[in-house]
């Protein structure tokens, strides 16, 4: 299958389609001694019509592999987007290639449906993870670590009285939560208010409806290779060095599209 | 190295209800060295995984214990009941490796070498085979989601072996009151993470040449006389 890989970051398709077209042309193409005239022949005689179906594509992070050492090591990203990342999303492929209804959903719907309202299809611990990935590579950027400002601050420090408070909680989250899962600061919608939020496995808070907004894998493999067994200095690293404030920024924007936080308090002259 | 068996400290506290000891626990010796079961499981990924993972939940069990010492004698029943996730994850831990460390052996000690007498026959009469036994446990532990264990156990009702996962720290006995656990595979990434990065696969299939059979034939025996 000839790949027309789209999962660079300048493609325009940013839920990471890949389209392959299952042609007779490459079975022709990928015999050497053939020379042009055999293979325009082969073409030629084949009655059968390409058919074009599309998959779900490996996002790269918005950085490169090395971009977040020393807090989190080239080798770990190789390992943990190179091989687990890129497992999850081979695997997907090769369940949709079977499954005719599945692959037209859009990654989002996709988790939704196979959760199954409780009882997971198998797809849906691949397609959750991959979009769980993606989101945790994109929660985290170069230089990362500080505080937020402006009216996502001024949310935390509403819901939770004060950053070093959500801070310290967040972090307790992390060190409490038992075996493989992420930990997540969501905007819930019902209740308006930002909160976290502890998920096992492959689960993420789009399976309530809430909006994620920061997320922190602490399954063992996110950070073995440079912590060891220490989670709680990893989870310390990436709060004061990884989490990128900026993409939470951009989230709360886009989630306030959807919910509503009330008016801002613009001063009157 | 020499054999430690597990040991327990009384520790007698005055509690309104009189005198209560509370046992706590610490960590059990290996009964060999580190680098013994190379190259199946490396020493490294040995020495972390007794001296921090199981020490952690030795000593996350043993907090968590007093803790609910303490909520029992105040009679706070809430707290009791709080405590039961810490109480099912680090004691479940703790259990779950112990039996662990006596499922493997180094080569030289018999690791490896196939199930006899009782075991043997019971694994040839309900899975065909030594092999079809080791087929399937590999397919569950690779197809588990996430962290846990799985396991070769009898079912000593119903006089039969069982393969079954759990999840987490959960110890054999949360998928059935008469499960004994024979033969545990540890297959949180912990276990093998250092080695084989995310090849479970490759990790089960090695394991197998540093299994202690000889322990599961005489936990068997004893349970199933």
């Amino acid at each position: 299958m000839n790949l027309l890989s789209c999962s660079s970051n300048h493609c325009p398709l940013s839920s990471g389609f890949v389209a392959t077209i299952d042609s007779p042309l490459k079975s022709s193409l990928s015999i050497p001694h053939l020379g042009w005239g055999q293979r325009r022949d082969n073409v030629r005689n084949k009655r059968r019509l390409s058919k074009i179906v599309a998959y779900h594509g490996l996002k790269n992070p918005p950085y490169k592999l090395d971009a977040l050492e020393p807090y989190m090591s080239q080798k770990t990203l190789e390992v943990h987007w190179g091989a687990h990342h890129r497992g999850y999303v081979e695997a997907l492929n090769k369940q949709l290639e079977k499954n005719d209804i599945l692959y037209g959903h859009t990654m989002d719907e996709l988790i939704r449906v196979t959760y199954n309202n409780g009882n997971p299809l198998p797809e849906f611990n691949n397609a959750a993870q991959v979009w769980n990935h993606d989101f945790f590579w994109e929660s985290m950027q170069p230089g990362g670590g500080d505080m937020p400002t402006l009216s996502l601050l001024q949310q935390i420090e509403k819901d939770f009285a004060s950053f070093t408070n959500f801070k310290e909680k967040f972090i307790e989250a992390a060190l409490t939560s038992f075996g493989s899962g992420w930990v997540w600061l969501v905007l819930k919608r019902e209740k308006k208010c930002l909160a976290i939020v502890k998920t096992s496995n492959a689960m993420n808070p789009l399976l309530w409806n809430d909006i994620p907004i920061i997320s922190l894998d602490v399954w063992e493999h996110a950070y073995y290779l440079d912590y060891k067994n220490d989670r709680a200095k990893y989870v310390n690293t990436y709060m004061d060095h990884l989490v990128s404030w900026n993409a939470a920024a951009a989230r709360m924007a886009r989630a306030q599209a959807f919910v509503n936080l009330g008016e801002p308090k613009i001063p009157v002259a | 190295m020499a054999v430690r068996a597990l040991v327990t400290r009384k520790i007698l506290r005055a509690a309104p209800l009189g005198f209560r000891g509370l046992q706590t626990f610490s960590l059990p010796d290996l009964p060999y060295d580190y680098g013994a079961l190379e190259p199946a499981i490396s020493g490294d990924i040995m020495q972390l995984h007794h001296q921090k993972h199981h020490q952690t939940y030795i000593t996350n069990y043993n907090k968590a214990l007093e803790q609910l010492d303490s909520a029992i004698a105040k009679g706070d029943a809430s707290t009791a009941v709080k405590l039961q996730s810490a109480i099912k994850f680090n004691g479940g831990g703790h259990v779950n490796h112990s039996i662990f460390w006596k499922n493997l052996a180094p080569v030289r000690e018999g690791g490896g070498e196939p199930p006899k007498g009782p075991l043997g026959w019971a694994i040839d009469s309900h899975f065909g085979s030594l092999d079809a036994l080791i087929q399937k446990m590999n397919a569950e532990g690779a197809a588990l989601q996430g962290s846990g264990w799985v396991w070769l156990g009898v079912d000593i009702d119903l006089k039969r072996l069982v393969v079954e996962t759990t999840a987490n720290q959960d110890p054999l006995v949360t998928k059935g009151p008469s499960l004994v656990p024979l033969l545990g595979i540890d297959v949180w990434e912990h276990a093998y993470y250092l080695q084989y990065k995310n090849v479970r696969p490759e990790y089960l299939k090695n394991i197998w040449k540093i299994m202690n059979w000889k322990y599961a034939g005489e936990v068997y025996e004893k349970e199933c006389p």
